[in-house]
């Protein structure tokens, strides 16, 4: 928070060789090591199904084998690449075979879960900072609805919003509601009580209302605490949109893609679909850090 | 209660302490914060409290602002309870640390009890302008407070105390952590201010000189239980400035506060 101004932005240069190089060594060894377990897990299937029936064989032929054996325990990366790219171009976006109409399904029931989740957490902090009374009743039930595996909430939820009508879009966000709210209100209860007695005196000389007090202070104080929050509570909510569409047995969605995947063991099929839904994932949080930087960019400790 | 309508300032003292006691935890362990104060601040007076730590000077201070509340005796503002009086925004506080919000100007920080009185965007806008500049900020509306000097951060949280206009000013150790040199130019700067406005000042302070240069009255207490000691009378002229410091008048002055303190402290 309180870094020098008198420092000129490192370049483009230096940002690469300081925060991509040691990102790129890392990405190039996981990369090694998938390879490597591509082959050492491919390779029974691949001698038995592909190279036995064919007879002699040599390691070049077994390396070759288990990068396009059916079906492989490991895809190799390029594969999983090469699957995503495919899905992309060959398909229009309306076609369940291309991973952008999943995308779509699953990031519809996440932003609306989000947006839901954090309305509800905000709600929620604001009604514990201000009373005693709920702050002792809430925040426990709240503490302990954490506890209970979002799994085994989620088919009960769908069914019972089912019955009364509910369907497609609404007991997925409920789920990934579930999901958002809790880091939302834990962080802001934080940060709703972040103001020093100094500042909430001073609104108190000022004879500012309870809703003053909350709305020119609490409420931007409490941002800071905000926003690492909404990054947790995104991408917890892409857990839970994605979780939803299991019980379902749902036709759309990244969850739903996982799901026939394994039915059917397509294993390029959910990796895919994994690869894709972590970049959703990143692509979100990501958003919520550009929030943030557009929201906090001016502010610094005094 | 008011329905009255308001008496002129002129009659009313502006603050009015009588028998007051503040004992903090009565049953356990009785501290006594306050025993016995009477004080009466006329309107227009600079008055200064000053004494050791735990003298109780920033709890009575406190309690003139509402801010604590005496077990016993009586405390009006303008003739009013400390209560009324807030709600009325009869004073500004000006605290030991200048608080001022991150996320807000300078300017926007000048506007905030502004804005807590509703007034409109344009209203707020220009009476904060008006206030920096009788601080001397003009030119550091848009700047944020960690662009500022400590000096300049105080001087702005005066300039939002000031900015509705309340007849008094309470200043609770404004200048205890800025630099010497900061703090001199600063007590200048409020001692024009004061003269120029002849508001009613109620300040502070731990410093004998500080009192001394700006008060017309100076109020010295002394701790175990809290009470004033002496209450002295200035006589130096309304006029000041800095080099008034080294006269036989300020001297004898600040003997008599040191005098005060000691006896206080023997008592």
């Amino acid at each position: 928070m309180a870094t020098t101004t008198s420092a000129p932005p490192p370049t483009w240069g230096q940002r690469v060789s300081e925060q991509g190089l040691p990102i790129a060594v890392v990405l190039l060894f996981t990369l090694a090591l998938w390879y490597a377990l591509t082959v050492y897990l491919n390779a029974p299937g691949a001698i038995e199904r592909v190279l036995e029936p064919q007879g002699p064989w040599t390691w070049q032929d077994l390396v070759a084998a288990t990068m396009t054996v059916q079906r492989p325990v490991l895809p190799a990366p390029h594969q999983v690449a090469l699957d995503l790219y495919s899905s992309l171009v060959d398909w229009p976006v309306t076609s369940p075979r291309n991973l952008l109409f999943h995308v779509a399904v699953t990031g519809e029931s996440t932003l609306v879960g989000f947006v839901m989740g954090t309305l509800l957490g905000l709600v929620l902090s604001v009604c514990i900072v201000h009373s005693r009374t709920l702050d002792k009743a809430l925040l426990p039930w709240i503490v302990a609805s954490q506890s209970i595996p979002v799994l085994a909430i989620a088919p009960i939820v769908l069914v019972i919003l089912g019955t009364m009508g509910f369907s497609g879009v609404a007991p997925k966000a409920v789920i990934a509601m579930y999901l958002c709210f809790f880091p939302v209100t834990v962080a802001m209860v934080q940060g709703l009580r972040s103001p020093q007695v100094i500042e909430t005196e001073m609104m108190h000389t000022y004879a500012a209302t309870r809703w003053q007090a909350l709305w020119m202070l609490r409420l931007p104080a409490a941002l800071p605490f905000l926003f690492p929050a909404l990054r947790v509570g995104i991408a917890a909510g892409l857990v839970g949109a994605m979780v939803a569409e299991l019980p379902t047995g749902a036709q759309a969605g990244l969850g739903a893609r996982l799901l026939t995947g394994s039915y059917y063991g397509q294993t390029v099929q959910i990796w895919s679909a994994l690869v894709m839904s972590a970049f959703v994932g990143l692509a979100l949080t990501a958003a919520m850090g550009a929030l943030e930087a557009l929201v906090l960019g001016k502010r610094r400790q005094v | 209660m008011t329905a009255s309508p308001a008496p002129s300032p002129t009659s009313v003292p502006a603050v009015e302490v009588r028998k007051a006691s503040l004992i903090y935890n009565p049953h356990q362990a009785p501290v006594h914060a306050l025993a016995d104060i009477d004080l009466t601040i006329a309107p227009g007076e600079f008055v200064s409290l000053i004494g050791p730590s735990g003298c109780g000077k920033t709890t009575l201070l406190r309690v003139i602002a509402d801010l604590e509340h005496i077990t016993s005796g009586t405390v009006q503002v303008n003739g009013v309870s400390p209560h009324e009086a807030r709600l009325a925004r009869a004073y500004g506080y000006v605290f030991q640390a200048p608080a001022l919000f991150a996320w807000r100007t300078v300017l926007g920080n000048v506007k905030l009890p502004l804005q807590i009185q509703g007034k409109s965007a344009a209203q707020c806008d220009a009476i904060a302008r008006e206030q920096l500049e009788r601080v001397g900020l003009s030119g550091f509306e848009n700047k944020y407070p960690w662009q500022l000097s400590g000096g300049m951060q105080q001087r702005a949280s005066i300039a939002r105390a000031l900015s509705f206009e309340p007849r008094i000013l309470m200043m609770d150790e404004p200048f205890g952590a800025l630099d010497e040199i900061t703090r001199d130019r600063l007590n200048e700067q409020l001692q024009q201010l004061w003269q120029r406005e002849r508001r009613t000042v109620v300040f502070v302070t731990h410093s004998i000189a500080e009192a001394v240069y700006l008060s017309t009255r100076i109020v010295v207490m002394s701790p175990r239980p809290g009470r004033i000691v002496r209450v002295i009378d200035s006589t130096l002229p309304d006029e000041r400035h800095l080099g008034l410091r080294d006269s036989p008048e300020f001297m004898d002055m600040a003997h008599q506060v040191r005098e005060a303190l000691a006896d206080g402290h023997h008592d």
